[in-house]
């Protein structure tokens, strides 16, 4: 039997900080252009999971496999793998010293070493994707919060990457801004890119998302279509977050 | 509080608190005026007991401050730039190489860098000097590069890297953790985001304090009057020294007391534009 290649694959993942243990035990999968919301209460872990993913953090115990590439091998080359998989960070984190477009440029330059010319030239075509081909030689702090968002979706997309790690990309914008980024995501996702998602957006999940993964006190309580986790909840964990979350107004206090 | 408020019958819309003496505005005026009669004493004090003539003779002789051209400028600011721009410049780079051994996950390098800063931080400018002085007693056949000039910039290196670096370093740790994340989440290593993201965010930061700490040094450059310069090595102080010997005349003195200031207020009001500056970019 030809062993399926997923996208990302991770096997029994364990991470404590000191004595707290945020990762309990995780298995699970993505396959290639899918997209995977993960959702759950704060600290429950999933910003872990995910940066566990590209070895922001280092798994306490567990395997991570990324295209083939086991990650937690400890002669990874994690730089290398690292090119693969895109991420978008909650606070954008663009280079405040940099234009957009030096932005998107940067690292097409000093990691993949392409030249002057196609590196603006892939930049452009990014920023275009994302609805800021005018605003190449603005400085981030002269944009709006979610114009700085989609700049770092086009600074990840540049490095032409194989997978996209999204880390509650909109929880630190404005409502009236949440649906530009959204609307860029969406697309992204219609293109066939494979992406995991941390979000609290219940409307992205259940339209967007193939697979929805619910996640409490660091292991994943529910994982399956979209529709089916958020509309049929199997556990009572999933049922009473999704009721806080898509119901505040009438929680139980 | 309350005390104030006894002398008032308590209650909505009850009579004013009764004041007793002065009024506080009164009070302060009286004490402005005795201030003024104090300074306007000192200041007749002044006129009539210095010798203005002697004073001037001694300290603002034009005919002993015009001998100070144009080697004043051409040789003593020159060399005093020299010095303390070129310790300026050694000592940053060894300074950040510092800085970045003490934020290194490598133990001994941040016990090295941070030996070295306990120790030159802790040392008077003047001692390093000597020791340099002394230096190829120690070592024999040992000599500083760049001669006279090489002597004074180590010098200066030593005592200012101590101070740069932890200038440098709380600038580096100024940048946002999510600067580092998200260069290394585009594939480059720890040097390459260190060099091309967190360094330069770094420096802008740490500006205004380094300008403050070129001032430091460029007074300290005077120190390098005990490493026995001469002639065409002197700066500003040996310089003004020396003609003052000459001359049994103090105006030299003065007259490079005022060349430092021609340098160092416009650096510092350069260091605190650069300052307002950057406080409204955040």
């Amino acid at each position: 039997m030809i062993p399926v290649r997923h996208a990302v694959e991770i096997r029994d993942l364990h991470k404590s900080f000191g004595e707290l243990q945020v990762l309990k035990g995780i298995d699970f999968t993505v396959d290639p252009g899918q997209v995977v919301c993960v959702i759950g209460p704060s600290g429950s872990g999933k910003s872990t999971l995910l940066r566990c993913v590209n070895l922001l953090e280092q798994p306490t115990s567990g395997m991570v496999v990324v295209e083939g590439l086991e990650l937690t091998d400890r002669d990874a080359d994690l730089d290398a793998a690292r090119r693969r998989v895109g991420m978008v960070f909650q606070q954008f984190n663009l280079f405040p010293h940099m234009t957009v477009l030096e932005n998107v440029t940067i690292a097409q330059r000093r990691v993949l070493k392409r030249g002057k010319a196609e590196a603006e030239r892939v930049a452009r075509d990014n920023l275009d994707r994302v609805g800021l081909a005018d605003k190449a030689g603005s400085y981030p702090a002269q944009l709006s919060g979610g114009q700085q968002q989609r700049a770092a979706i086009a600074r990840a997309l540049a490095m032409n990457p194989a997978l996209m790690l999204f880390d509650e990309p909109t929880s630190a914008l404005d409502p009236e801004l949440v649906g530009d980024v959204l609307t860029v995501m969406r697309k992204l996702a219609e293109e066939g890119m494979t992406m995991l998602v941390v979000t609290h957006e219940m409307a992205f999940a259940r339209d967007v998302a193939d697979r929805v993964v619910f996640m409490d006190g660091g292991v994943i309580v529910e994982d399956g279509p979209a529709a089916q986790v958020i509309g049929a909840p199997q556990h009572e964990r999933t049922k009473s977050f999704l009721r806080r979350v898509l119901d505040p107004t009438h929680t139980d206090v | 509080m309350t005390d104030q408020l006894k002398t008032a019958e308590p209650g909505p819309g009850g009579n004013p608190p009764v004041r007793a003496g002065l009024s506080p505005r009164k009070k302060q005026q009286i004490s402005r005026a005795v201030q003024y009669v104090i300074l306007v004493a000192v200041a007749v004090a002044a006129v009539l007991l210095i010798d203005w003539a002697s004073l001037a003779q001694n300290f603002a002789k034009p005919e002993v401050a015009q001998e100070s051209l144009p080697e004043l400028f051409t040789v003593a600011l020159k060399n005093t730039l020299i010095y303390s721009v070129g310790g300026f410049v050694f000592a940053f780079l060894l300074g950040l190489v510092l800085a970045l051994m003490r934020l290194s996950p490598v133990r001994p390098y941040r016990w090295l860098a941070l030996v070295y800063i306990e120790i030159f931080r802790g040392l008077p400018a003047l001692l390093i000097f000597l020791m340099i002085l002394f230096l190829p007693l120690a070592l024999p056949g040992f000599e500083v590069p760049g001669g006279t000039y090489g002597q004074g910039i180590l010098g200066l290196t030593i005592v200012g890297a101590a101070y740069m670096a932890e200038t440098l370093r709380a600038g580096l740790q100024a940048v946002p953790k999510g600067q580092m994340e998200a260069a290394r989440s585009l594939g480059m290593s720890y040097g390459r985001a260190m060099i091309t993201i967190i360094i330069p965010q770094a420096v802008r930061i740490v500006i205004p304090p380094t300008t403050n700490q070129f001032v430091a040094l460029l007074k300290d450059s005077s120190l390098v009057l005990f490493l026995g310069v001469s002639g065409e090595y002197v700066e500003l102080t040996k310089f003004g020294n020396d003609l003052a010997s000459t001359h049994a005349n103090a105006t030299p003195i003065l007259v490079v007391g005022v060349t430092y200031l021609l340098v160092t207020i416009p650096l510092g009001y350069l260091a605190s534009r650069l300052e307002r500056r950057q406080g409204k970019g955040r």
